[in-house]
């Protein structure tokens, strides 16, 4: 389909894909198909939110992060681990166990993501109170900045542009080595990521950023080698770990990741919302000038209960985001390292302007755009309008795009064919091509006499 | 491309349909998000005041390449004084329209701001129709 120009953090491997059409109806963005039996991804609209890496039921869906071995490349080697990674395990597994585990996997340091949530506070309520532009959207989801990208560019200059936690914390390891006369060739950061949109906002980071993070690891992946290291006692005894610990956290910090923890530390009016279904319904709202009232600050997180909710997080959602506010509750308010993090990042903390990136639906000549959509309009009123996605697109709006873009034609549609079978246009056999052609030619066999044979 | 929608009087809830439509076409056609929203802000207050002053209307979007005219025609009281009703913050919404957030005087002049031309033709007694333009 479309060139790809934007890191993908997903992939679909057709091998595996049984075309179920499960994510087609869930892409917020609407960018997939299901064509020859396989789903196929408009990879320029996707936003790498992961909605369809949950929905599909044969894990035909791979995410796209480094190799673990690739950390061996470094002689110190940081990891990042965010919060929500310690939250999933059972309370009885003590953190220094996990540590120690996470040392034995490979890694010279440990430190906690959210160490950078101090500094950001003061930051993000300097940068509300100048905002020109209210509400001030946050920059702390990445799946939430690329649908503001793509589906919401209007919106873009309220996005708030200071780095993520992740970024400034990341920022901090890299500026302690140097300050200390490290090889910067010699040191690797790696961030444990809870979700995949966060893989690609650190290969193709939004405004004008780079990141120093060496390499994404798969949450999922880590998880499992702890558990399985500590079910079977593969961990070092008490005061034996290698890994140097770095987890001073406050519980402002702790609270970072769920609903609500940004939104709570904002001087003003501050509203937190999550799953991708109310951000978008808010945004169009916001972006429809329907907003009236005053407010400040935007929390909006793609994930319900946000980052417990991550895809690659283990563990049920309430638990995990449950878990972490008890941790928080006996947390003290900051930490022991604040201080330095605002001497270390405060140069660091701010980036440039983000770009939209336009979803080309029609064409990229408005004279054209326009013949096509109305043309498409054209196709709505004949089309069922029932969305039932048996043409392979997730809904008749978008089969009548695809009709003019001459992605997919009318004949796709299960309802128009039985219109041309009774005006004697179609052939049955003509029909059942069609929908081979979709849906894979596997589907039109008859399994059960097939095995009764 | 023309795009057609009717405004019921005195329902809020749907107040706004008919602008974010045509947002939705603007933004499918690859128009400017600067000037989408211009067009959104201009509709939807016009819009509302059909809603909030009218007995019902009409609103017709004639998209072209190098831009879109909406006109917004209702039957209705129509306006005594439209220089009076250019001024931001003269109002006649009612108290209930006030409460609900609408009618704080700012319509017609926050249409006039938004658009690159306006025309107002309007008979006491008739109704009201807007033109609004909006360049590309």
């Amino acid at each position: 389909m479309e060139h790809n120009t934007f890191h993908k953090a997903l992939e679909i491997q057709p091998e595996l894909c049984i075309g179920c059409s499960h994510c087609i109806k869930v892409c917020p963005t609407e960018a997939l198909r299901v064509s020859g039996g396989k789903a196929l991804l408009y990879a320029d609209w996707c936003i790498d939110c992961g909605r369809c890496f949950r929905v599909c039921p044969s894990r035909a869906i791979r995410v796209v992060d480094d190799d673990f071995d690739n950390i061996f490349s470094y002689r110190h080697r940081v990891l990042l681990v965010p919060a929500v990674f310690y939250a999933q395990f059972e309370k009885r597994i003590p953190r220094r166990v996990i540590n120690d585990i996470l040392g034995d996997m490979g890694f010279s340091e440990v430190c906690t993501v959210e160490q950078s949530a101090d500094t950001l506070v003061e930051e993000i309520n300097g940068y509300v109170r100048g905002a020109g532009e209210k509400p001030v959207i946050s920059s702390f989801c990445p799946a939430v900045i690329r649908l503001i990208q793509v589906r919401f560019p209007s919106l873009i200059d309220r996005i708030m542009l200071l780095l993520p936690p992740i970024e400034v914390t990341a920022q901090y390891y890299v500026r302690r080595w140097q300050m200390g006369g490290g090889d910067p060739a010699e040191l690797g950061v790696f961030y444990l990521t809870p979700c995949i949109a966060k893989i690609a906002a650190v290969k193709s980071p939004v405004g004008g950023y780079e990141s120093p993070i060496s390499g994404v690891i798969n949450m999922d992946y880590v998880y499992n080698k702890v558990l399985h290291a500590y079910k079977n006692k593969k961990y070092p005894e008490e005061g034996m770990g290698t890994e140097s610990v770095n987890d001073a956290v406050s519980s402002k910090g702790l609270l970072w990741p769920l609903t609500g923890g940004e939104a709570s530390q904002i001087e003003g009016r501050a509203l937190s919302i999550d799953g991708m279904s109310n951000v978008i319904e808010f945004l169009e709202k916001l972006e429809d000038e329907e907003i009236e009232e005053p407010i400040d600050y935007l929390e909006l997180r793609g994930c319900d209960e946000s980052c417990p909710g991550g895809i690659l997080v283990q563990g049920n959602r309430f638990l995990v985001a449950d878990n972490l506010r008890e941790v928080a509750a006996s947390a003290p308010d900051t930490h022991i390292k604040a201080e330095e993090y605002k001497r270390f990042c405060s140069a660091y903390i701010k980036m440039d302007a983000v770009e939209p990136r336009s979803m080309v639906k029609y064409d990229k000549d408005i004279n054209v755009a326009i013949k096509k959509m109305e043309m498409a309009g054209m196709l709505r009123k004949i089309l069922p309008d029932i969305d039932c996605g048996a043409c392979g697109a997730p809904s008749c709006e978008a089969l009548a795009a695809d009709i003019v873009r001459e992605d997919a034609s009318l004949n796709n549609c299960i309802f128009m064919q039985a219109r041309f079978e009774k005006e004697g246009s179609l052939q049955v056999s003509e029909a059942i091509d069609l929908m081979e052609q979709v849906w894979g030619k596997d589907r039109f066999v008859n399994k059960e006499k097939s095995e009764s044979e | 491309m023309r795009l057609e929608y009717d405004v019921a009087a005195g329902d809020f809830t749907r107040a706004g349909n008919a602008s974010s439509a045509i947002k939705k076409a603007l933004k499918q056609l690859g128009v400017a998000p600067a000037v989408v929203k211009r067009v959104v802000v201009a509709v939807y207050e016009a819009e509302v005041n059909i809603v909030a002053h009218s007995y019902g209307g009409h609103i017709t979007a004639d998209i072209e390449p190098e831009g879109i005219s909406v006109v917004l025609a209702d039957t209705g009281p129509g306006i005594p004084d439209v220089r009076k009703a250019m001024q931001k913050g003269f109002s006649t919404a009612s108290k209930e329209v006030r409460e609900m957030g609408f009618g704080a005087g700012m319509g017609l002049p926050n249409i006039q701001e938004n658009a690159d031309d306006l025309k107002i033709e309007t008979e006491v007694g008739k109704g009201t129709t807007l033109s609004i333009y909006i360049k590309f």
